[in-house]
């Protein structure tokens, strides 16, 4: 009974009809590394060329070329092996994969088959309302990637266009360890985060930066793991997830109905929602992988992993946990804030001397919704650390209530102008003198004296004053000062 | 004209700096020659108009005493290199009219140092063969002829039309390349002197690859001495290919004619093969007591996995050269058959395009690679390769250098039937544990047979122990007396 | 192992090299005859022996990672059978 996996309880189960299922993920990311040239070739890495104009001889696969490794590339697979919490492998190899295909000009890609260059590590991925779960990470590997075809473009040949072939891919593979979409999708982002911070990929789905290939079995909880099918190339976490439910929800199908699973490898269709068999027959590759007599071993040594360990940056696991003990955030208002890096240096900048909550509340509320209505990523926001800290400055200091400084801070998403200067310019400041304050709560109470009375009965009223005053100031009055004198002069004590 | 015909390299150069003829003049004369001399074919491309161009710039510095160190000599270039805009075969179909933009790093160091490009030259298709019959271009024939016979013999091979045109005096020196033989057996069946250099000791950059972690390339020439000049241009680190090796090249020159007195020679007793012609086997002999009277020490020693060096040989080359020519798809470059379906085009291209030798090591390196022979045959070579080095460590512990015959008999005719591939590879028998242990080694004219055909003993060294090599092999030269030139008789009368 | 037609005709396959059906037999043939003479390794026992991929025992050199190379899109072009806009052409991939 050695093939049941017993390591991990059922987590989740899908229900259908009488039965349940449990779902078996495993991930096969490729991330796209930050370099400035490819990973055997000079030729440059940027994305959006004009065909061919980023292709080498080399890459070309021209009679008679040899590959020569780039030096960053193998600093950013460690890097990235040191922040999966991975052992580093001092030797590794570089294979031939080979295949026939024409956006694969060598007729086989050099990868790391047997002797990959990080081994395992693990990831935890935290989620709002349950616990946290570890994912383990099999094995991270170098590989080159292919070029792209277009297939669309006429009815009898597809385009070759070679500018990606030969930039650095790393390829890191999970162990079976996911049980559900959510799962699925939850570890991708945090991976995601992850090589952001080390700024190794820079997880751009849209562009192809990141990939997955998802392994999608499923079996009875107990029984042994169930045939899988792979699902190729999937560029988008949101199908990343449709395409385990889909896929689970076939597989499910197929079973209940006392068919079996066939091992195949399988696309996901976006436009339809839908995963279906690649027509090119899978069984039909066998890819002979063998060392690539044009490179030698890589060997690593000690102090070339140490000195890169060293300069690794806080990662979002380290900073979540600084950011609780520290700051003494809530673990989720942690988890939201180191999400993305950019986001924790927006709130380490602004929450240096000021309010905590009040700096939480305006960067995971207010920011962060303007943000999503305007579509913007924080490194383009328009409201600076400077900004938004001298917005809770002119708060902190009563200069704004908290209403006007919503209005301050709409003025601020338009103009990019400073909220002192807004504020100057358009006399919005609260006022809080004590003798102004008290003229129109003294008006207020002279006009009304039925609500005067009324309110002996109801102390609830008490809200009809104070929005008759903030109107009378046109909302600048102090509501908390408004309070104050309101209850003094009403005796409400 | 000049008198090329007893012209070595050596004093041509001398001629040159003598004045004693121009550039020119002597380019003239080599081209005449091989105008005169199409039945040999050796040539694929004759490049007059470059050799011309290139003669006259060598004359303008040599008159401005600005010479570099092969200033105005004439040479020919195995079509296996890459050559900027002069058309390059490799010997094969697929590439008949592939023009690379590139040139390799050997023919550019040649270039550098004042040598005029003659030609490219006939060779097997993608170097594999030991006759030059696979070439597409049709076999070169040997200038060598049985006494008293007109049967057309072969040159050897791969590197045959290098042979040819030294032997033959149509270039003061050619470069070759050496995967299982391919420079020593033909320098042996044509009377000239060979080297095969250490693994990593010349780049392959820009040379079309046949099976990559044993080919090397190395010079063919009238002398050792010549041998010693040619190689010290050629070789070199180079940053392009990562199997290239960072030492300096020595001034091989200096070697010759050195005293070899307490120099150990091994002679290992496996290399008296079956099979091993009576003739040649005397010539051994009398190797040993050239090399003996002159002051070395003679020691048998055992290399005991020698007989294994073939069939091993015949399983990785074929691997290797199966995975490297998969680029000849005919979607960048190359020869393609136009079919509506993909697969059908590269299968109808390749079949076209290659060989009937090169396409049975594609299927036979394809097999050993393939899922459920891996380890039964390419691991398995893999480790007799590791015995074979290991041999060749032990008998360098007690040994400065190994004598053995090159070939286990003279040319054989042109269209000779083999009963079956394997018989052919025999031919290969005592060179290829030299490429699978990666170490250099030359064939020097050594004698004639009973027919007056020319017979070649090797002489294998240590790692970088090219010097050395050249010390020996210029004693076996000085001992064996004069070696005459082939009579012209492709000259018509 | 003998290499049947099955096998031959697998290994052309995966080598894209067409074959006739009255070339299967001679080619299995010939592979067979040279399989044979190879198979004579398994005499020596390697259980022990680590195995040998390069006669060179460095590690890899490491390049430098600066973009030298590219904007050659006539040469990558110059020698292709078929293109267009920059691009390579193949007869219609499905997949």
């Amino acid at each position: 009974m050695s093939e049941i996996i017993t390591t991990n309880e059922v987590r989740h189960l899908v229900q259908s009809g009488t039965d349940s299922w449990e779902i078996i993920i495993g991930l096969e990311i490729h991330a796209q590394i930050v370099s400035n040239s490819k990973l055997f070739s000079g030729s440059s890495t940027l994305f959006g060329s004009k065909p061919t104009s980023q292709v080498s001889l080399v890459d070309a696969a021209m009679p008679g070329m040899l590959p020569v490794i780039n030096e960053e590339c193998v600093r950013q697979a460690v890097k990235t092996g040191l922040g999966l919490q991975a052992k580093i492998n001092n030797t590794s190899v570089f294979d031939r994969k080979n295949y026939f295909y024409p956006d694969l000009p060598q007729g086989y890609q050099i990868s790391q088959f047997k002797y990959p260059i990080v081994g395992e590590g693990l990831v935890t991925v935290d989620f709002k309302d349950k616990e946290s779960i570890v994912v383990n990470i099999e094995r991270l590997h170098l590989e080159q990637d292919a070029g792209k075809s277009i297939h669309d473009l006429s009815q009898d040949y597809s385009y070759i266009d070679l500018n990606r072939s030969g930039v650095a891919l790393m390829e890191i593979v999970t162990k079976p360890d996911l049980r559900s979409a959510e799962e699925a999708k939850a570890f991708i982002t945090k991976l995601r985060t992850i090589l952001r911070y080390l700024g190794t990929c820079d997880g751009n789905m849209e562009q192809g930066s990141l990939r997955a290939d998802v392994n999608v079995s499923v079996r009875k909880p107990g029984d042994a793991l169930g045939t899988r099918c792979e699902i190729k190339n999937v560029n988008s976490i949101r199908f990343v997830g449709q395409a385990i439910d889909y896929e689970a929800g076939r597989q499910i199908e197929i079973l209940e109905e006392g068919g079996v699973i066939s091992q195949e490898t399988r696309l996901f269709d976006s436009a339809v929602g839908e995963t279906r068999a690649m027509r090119s027959k899978e069984e039909a590759h066998d890819y002979r992988y063998f060392p690539d007599p044009d490179l030698l071993p890589l060997y690593l040594d000690d102090d070339f992993i140490k000195k890169i360990a060293i300069e690794l940056p806080e990662l979002p696991d380290q900073k979540k946990a600084r950011f609780i003990n520290d700051y003494g955030l809530t673990p989720y208002d942690a988890s939201i804030l180191v999400a993305d890096r950019v986001s924790s240096e927006f709130f380490e900048g602004v929450a240096k001397g000021r309010d905590i909550k009040l700096v939480v509340n305006w960067i995971t509320g207010e920011l962060f919704a303007a943000l999503n209505r305007l579509n913007l990523d924080i490194a383009n926001s328009p409201i600076t650390v400077e900004s938004l800290g001298e917005l809770i400055d002119l708060i902190s200091d009563k200069t704004l209530s908290g209403r006007l400084a919503k209005d301050v801070f709409e003025i601020m998403l338009d103009t990019k102008e400073m909220p002192k200067k807004i504020v100057e310019e358009n006399g919005l400041s609260q006022i809080t003198d004590i003798d102004s304050i008290e003229a129109v709560v003294n008006k207020v109470i002279l006009e009304n004296p039925d609500k005067v009375s009324e309110l002996l009965e109801k102390p609830k009223l008490i809200g009809w004053f104070v929005g008759q005053i903030m109107k009378e100031t046109n909302g600048k009055a102090n509501p908390a000062t408004v309070n104050t004198i309101l209850k003094d002069k009403l005796n409400l004590g | 004209m000049i008198d090329i015909k007893n012209l070595n390299l050596k004093q041509i150069r001398d001629g040159l700096q003598n004045k004693s003829f121009t550039a020119l003049e002597i380019t003239e004369s080599y081209l005449g020659e091989i105008d005169k001399a199409k039945e040999l074919n050796a040539f694929i491309t004759v490049t007059s108009d470059k050799a011309i161009f290139m003669a006259k710039e060598s004359d303008k510095r040599i008159s401005r005493n600005e010479s570099r160190d092969l200033e105005g000599i004439p040479i020919s270039i195995k079509d296996l290199y890459c050559t900027k805009n002069i058309k390059t075969t490799a010997g094969s179909k697929i590439l008949k009219n592939f023009i690379p933009t590139y040139e390799s790093t050997i023919t550019n160091n040649l270039w550098s140092d004042g040598c005029v490009m003659l030609g490219k030259l006939n060779n097997d298709e993608f170097a594999m063969g030991s006759s030059n019959e696979t070439s597409y271009f049709g076999p070169s024939i040997n200038p060598w002829k049985r006494k008293n016979e007109d049967t057309p013999l072969v040159p050897g091979g791969s590197s045959g039309g290098s042979a040819v045109a030294v032997s033959g005096s149509l270039s003061a020196a050619t470069t070759a390349t050496d995967t299982g033989g391919s420079i020593r057996q033909p320098a042996s069946f044509t009377g000239t002197v060979g080297i095969k250099a250490t693994y990593g000791r010349c780049s392959r950059w820009g040379v079309v690859a046949f099976a990559s972690s044993l080919d090397q390339a190395g010079p063919i020439t009238k002398t050792v001495v010549d041998s010693a000049i040619m190689l010290r241009s050629m070789a070199g680190f180079d940053s392009k290919d990562s199997t290239s090796i960072d030492l300096p090249v020595p001034n091989y020159e200096t070697n010759i004619n050195k005293n070899i007195k307490g120099k150990r020679i091994g002679i290992p007793k496996e290399y008296k093969i079956k099979g091993l012609d009576s003739d040649i086997e005397n010539n051994w002999v009398d190797g040993i007591n050239w090399l003996k009277s002159e002051g070395a020490e003679i020691i048998d020693i055992s290399l005991p996995h020698t007989k294994y060096a073939l069939p091993a040989y015949y399983i990785i080359a074929p691997a290797e050269a199966s995975s490297n020519l998969a680029r000849y798809d005919g979607v960048r470059y190359g020869e393609r058959v136009h079919r509506k379906d993909l697969d059908q085009m590269y299968s109808d291209s390749r079949s076209d395009g290659f060989g009937e030798e090169v396409r049975r090591r594609i299927l036979m390196g394809t097999y050993v690679l393939s899922a459920g022979y891996y380890d039964a045959y390419y691991l398995k070579a893999q480790k007799i390769r590791k015995l074979i080095s290991n041999d060749f460590d032990n008998a360098f512990n007690i040994v400065d250098a190994i004598l053995t015959p090159t070939t286990p008999t003279t040319a054989f005719n042109v269209g000779k039937k083999f009963d079956d591939p394997v018989t052919m590879y025999l031919n290969d028998m005592l060179t290829v544990p030299v490429n699978m242990a990666g170490l250099p080694a030359i064939s020097i004219p050594s004698g004639f047979d009973k027919d007056g055909l020319p017979m070649g003993l090797q002489l294998i060294g240590k790692r970088f122990g090219e010097d050395n090599l050249f010390s020996l092999a210029s004693v076996i030269e000085d001992c064996r007396g004069t070696f005459s030139n082939p009579t012209q008789w492709w000259i018509e009368k | 192992m003998p290499i049947d037609e099955k096998i031959v005709k697998k290994i052309a396959t995966l080598s894209r090299i067409t074959i006739s059906e009255n070339e299967i037999t001679k080619l299995s043939a010939e592979l067979n005859s040279i399989i044979k003479w190879v198979e004579q390794l398994n005499e020596i026992d390697t259980t022990e022996i680590l195995p040998m991929t390069s006669s060179v025992n460095n590690t890899l050199y490491l390049r430098k990672d600066v973009v030298s190379d590219g904007n050659i899109v006539d040469d990558i072009l110059l020698n292709a059978p078929m293109t267009e806009d920059g691009f390579f052409l193949v007869p219609k991939v499905i997949e």
